[in-house]
């Protein structure tokens, strides 16, 4: 089931996905918004919404990443290869060529929305 | 058209040939003078570029391996031309050579001439020797007619058992041949071994299931009458019935070209040439297999490559583009390693010993299936050479000793003794030679390490060392690390940047301090918030002492996805599923019932190397249910993945083998349930066999047990993978009750103290005090630990349960297992390929692309 709301701003659709407490602390989900497969992440106290597509596979996996830190980056690892990107800009830590889709986040009242692609 | 050369003012070489050397030379062209200096011409026979014809029996392992040493993308930037097609005429007075190829006739001018045109293999004047299904074995054309003549063939006869004759006979066997080896000799390669040395390898090769005769001349090959090959005739009269012939007797070099130019040749063949791999005409030049130097024509690519760089030197001072040089070949060691259908075998310098009054040392160890010897001056203070079946780990460091003619300082032998794990290492010069490969001397890499070099990536890179077979990798990381401690530089065990702590500190840490969660862990010694690296490795130590279910809320954001998902995943990321069969051993209902589950989820099945069955593309929704229906069936999942014991394989034993000692299967069942679930720094595998023919292949595993007529014994130490090890003896004839104990504090001991990743036998390789150590420590108690190993491997055993189990019995691990949070749909992305009747992951080109659905619509 999707829940569809359009928010005051006409541009930004966001779809609630969860609800903060279906993440646990430290790791990712994925959810289906709009089509778009989208890695939902609770990393130190804050939520990150990422493409769930690992580009350097091809597969859709990186909400099973483990979620963790390179210096002040927080990262997710992909767990095929281990390519790790930065939770907040999407960049691959490995190939600065290389980045995934980021989400607008919104938690509100314990849920999760999710915007369209940013 | 054939590609026009441009018209230039630079000086021309033109190369015959587009071999390993002949393409070695173009490389030592280039690296010598750019192509604004020098123009470069290769005529190119082959349809393709030059290949590692060292490797051509890769090509029966792989469809498409690669094996190409020079792409024409590669040759066109290098400003290399590639004249398609055959030389025909050299005219030495014009200083031109004709081309002809399939697009006609091309006449190329030249100011340095090099023949690079190799050998070609001699077929003896047998009768019969042109039927239809006779071959040769020398390019990937060959190669390629013989694997199109063996679908229909069930036999198959290589004539010739030396290096060359061997490796077809593996190639044969690859496409499912019966094969037979004839060597007119009395053992195989007999131009390398003595009798003894070649009696050993005869058995090794006949043990593979070779037929391997010796002293046997073919007269005849007998045909019927379509023309076809039916059987080998001897001259005894005797037959050998056959499909398909090889010939493997010998190369000749090629000279034809040489010869109708006028050009000085042997009497035997070959182009003559002098140490500057000069021949008789000042601007020609020969190297590789066609040139004759001081009487000998080399066979090996590595006195090739020595001429290519000598001519390369040469060819360019006489061109006027370096100054003098005084390169000069002055003949090549002989010395060859080799692995011949998994045989190593080495030999070197006068490895039959010729040299008059000299003395030699052998060690025939039937147990290993090995044999070594030395070949020693007249006063037994230097090597002159040796040979090596069967374990070539001392090669170079013999070769070494062999070339430098140090005198030895040990009794020589000491050197021809297997070492122990941890044990002394073999006394070599200072600068010994690492890569026999590419001949890099421990100078060199110091020298690159000094430079700045950090790593093996970088070594291999910048000296070349370690990119031909790979076999010194381990001594050049052994030696990196070394020359960095003495650097001054700290070589640091972190296990990662949140943790200052070896995988062992924090081992001992945690257990002594009590932790039991992450947080507790990272609070009290790490900073940040963990990572890939240190999440699982500390997961695997809480799972070690504490033995916890791992989907437990605190332990699992630590879990790497395998443990996360209790399954393995594939690379499309849908998960494979593979029940634990304890020792191999399964009912019929058994096999029905995986079946079943396997077609229920349309799941595709593979028999795995360890004994089991794998049923892959799982979709992860379908996980618990498939684990329900296993357990149903009497199952559990076992572990396919994560740092865990996986399987122990065994042979049948005494219950059904004629020559089983002991029962193996009850013995693996026994030792698979005891030690299942056990969390460690690497996977763990194990071996059980009934008899000394060791069929589980226990001696590959991290440990193996051996039956004996007395008991069980027990090697400790073995891994296949990259750098296969042979496991060691650990102690002999055990009961059943002090084998176990014994392997209980061998593991344990292992999972507390060895590094993240570190396999059992690099673990034991560094442990100070090696093998005698362990022994002390864990039969003897020198540390007094035994007691507290034995308590945590009795901790572990009592609170051993079914994780598959638990993850369904827990109802809220399930939302874990769905593929969305907000949605029932599957995967889109997971798409499947039919392939020999089962799916399998669509490949990215196969991938039918997904509507891009989005802000869109």
């Amino acid at each position: 089931m999707t829940l569809t709301l359009t928010p005051p701003s006409s541009e930004q659709t966001w779809t609630r996905v969860c609800a903060v407490h279906d993440i646990l602390p430290g790791t990712g989900v994925c959810a289906l918004v709009q089509g778009e497969q989208v890695a939902v992440f609770r990393v130190a106290g804050r939520v990150f919404a990422l493409g769930n597509r690992d580009p350097f596979t091809g597969a859709n996996v990186l909400a099973r990443g483990l979620t963790g830190s390179k210096g002040d980056t927080l990262k997710v690892a992909s767990p095929l290869l281990k390519h790790a990107f930065d939770l907040e800009t999407g960049l691959s830590l490995d190939d600065p060529a290389v980045m995934v889709p980021t989400y607008a986040v919104r938690v509100e009242g314990g849920d999760v929305w999710i915007g369209s692609r940013g | 058209m054939i590609q026009a050369i441009p018209q230039t003012q630079l000086p021309h070489v033109v190369i015959v040939g587009n071999g390993m050397v002949g393409h070695r030379l173009v490389d030592n062209l280039r690296a010598g003078a750019e192509a604004n200096t020098l123009s470069i011409t290769v005529i190119s026979e082959e349809t393709r570029l030059a290949y590692d014809r060292v490797r051509l029996s890769a090509h029966f392992d792989d469809d498409c391996p690669d094996l190409s040493l020079a792409t024409a993308d590669g040759y066109e930037e290098q400003g290399v031309h590639v004249a398609w097609g055959r030389a025909t005429a050299v005219n030495r007075d014009s200083r031109t050579v004709n081309v002809t190829g399939k697009t006609g006739e091309q006449t190329l001018a030249y100011d340095a001439l090099v023949f690079a045109t190799g050998s070609f293999p001699f077929v003896p004047p047998t009768p019969g020797r042109d039927a239809a299904g006779c071959f040769v074995y020398r390019t990937l054309g060959d190669l390629d007619a013989i694997r199109t003549a063996a679908q229909d063939a069930k036999t198959g006869v290589v004539i010739g058992g030396g290096l060359l004759g061997l490796e077809a006979a593996g190639a044969l066997r690859k496409l499912g041949l019966e094969t037979h080896v004839v060597e007119f000799a009395p053992h195989p390669m007999p131009a390398q071994l003595d009798a003894e040395g070649g009696a050993l390898l005869k058995r090794i090769i006949e043990d593979m299931g070779i037929g391997v005769h010796t002293s046997r001349a073919t007269s005849e090959v007998s045909t019927d009458d379509a023309g076809r090959v039916t059987a080998l005739v001897f001259a005894d009269g005797s037959r050998l019935e056959t499909d398909l012939v090889v010939f493997s007797a010998g190369i000749r070099p090629r000279d034809d070209l040489a010869r109708a130019c006028g050009l000085t040749v042997g009497e035997r063949g070959g182009i003559q040439i002098d140490d500057r791999c000069v021949t008789s005409d000042p601007a020609v030049y020969a190297v590789g297999e066609c040139a004759l130097h001081g009487g000998w024509v080399y066979g090996l690519v590595a006195p090739g490559y020595a001429m290519a760089k000598v001519a390369a030197a040469n060819l360019l001072a006489d061109l006027g583009l370096s100054g003098p040089t005084d390169a000069r070949f002055i003949g090549a060691d002989m010395s060859t390693k080799l692995k011949l259908l998994g045989v190593e075998v080495g030999s070197f310098g006068d490895a039959k010993g010729q040299t008059p009054d000299a003395r030699s040392v052998s060690l025939s160890d039937n147990v290993r299936g090995t044999y070594s010897k030395l070949v020693l001056s007249p006063d037994g203070t230097r090597v002159l050479g040796g040979l090596l079946v069967g374990d070539t780990a001392r090669y170079g460091d013999l070769l070494d000793l062999a070339l430098s003619g140090t005198p030895l300082t040990v009794p020589p032998e000491t050197l021809i003794v297997p070492p122990l794990p941890g044990g002394e290492a073999l006394p070599v010069s200072t600068n010994a030679l690492v890569c026999s490969c590419e001949n890099v001397r421990t100078n060199t890499l110091v020298s690159a390490i000094e430079g700045g070099c950090r790593d093996v990536a970088g070594l291999k890179k910048c000296t070349g060392a370690g990119t031909g077979c790979g076999g010194c990798v381990p001594s050049m990381h052994s030696l990196l690390q070394l020359e960095l401690r003495r650097l001054g530089e700290t070589v640091v065990n972190h296990i990662c940047e949140h943790f200052p702590h070896s995988r062992q500190e924090l081992f001992n840490l945690i257990r002594v301090k009590g932790h039991r969660t992450w947080d507790e862990v990272l609070g009290a010694h790490g900073t940040g918030l963990g990572c890939e690296t240190c999440k699982p490795a500390v997961a695997s130590i809480l799972a070690t002492l504490h033995n916890e279910y791992v989907l437990k809320a605190e332990h699992a954001p630590l879990q790497d996805t395998n443990d996360a998902f209790l399954a393995n995943i594939q690379k499309n990321g849908t998960y494979s599923v593979v029940p634990r069969v304890p020792g191999g051993e399964i009912t019929a209902e058994g096999l029905i019932a995986i079946g079943a589950v396997a077609r229920k989820y349309g799941l595709s099945c593979k028999i795995t190397g360890g004994q089991r069955i794998d049923l892959l593309g799982a979709q992860r929704d379908d996980l618990p249910a498939i684990w329900g229906d296993l357990i149903a069936a009497g199952f559990e999942s076992g572990h396919a993945y994560g740092k865990s014991l996986r399987t122990v394989k065994s042979c049948v034993g005494s219950t059904w083998c004629r020559y089983g000692v002991q029962d193996s299967t009850g013995l693996a069942v026994r030792l698979e349930l005891r030690y299942r679930g056990l969390r460690s720094p690497h996977k763990i595998k194990s071996g059980v066999s009934g008899c000394t023919r060791e069929c589980a292949e226990a001696r590959g595993k991290d440990f193996g047990v051996i039956a004996t007529e007395k008991g069980w014994n027990l090697y400790v130490g073995g891994n296949g993978g990259v750098t296969p090890r042979h496991a060691v003896l650990l102690a002999a004839d055990l009961d059943e009750e002090t084998l176990i104990r014994t392997i209980d504090r061998f593991l344990m001991f292992y999972v507390r103290t060895a590094d993240r990743l570190q396999r059992t036998s690099t673990w034991l390789e560094n442990l100070e005090g090696g093998l005698d150590y362990l022994r002390g420590v864990i039969m003897d108690d020198t540390l007094g630990i035994c007691a507290d190993l034995d308590a945590a491997m009795a901790r572990h055993v009592d609170s051993y349960f079914d994780e598959w189990a638990a993850a369904l019995a827990d109802p809220t691990s399930h939302a874990r297992f769905r593929t969305f949070v907000n949605s029932d749909a599957r995967d889109n992305g997971v798409q499947w390929v039919n392939e020999r009747g089962q799916i399998r992951p669509a490949s990215l080109h196969e991938l039918i692309p997904l509507p891009m659905a989005g802000g869109d619509d």
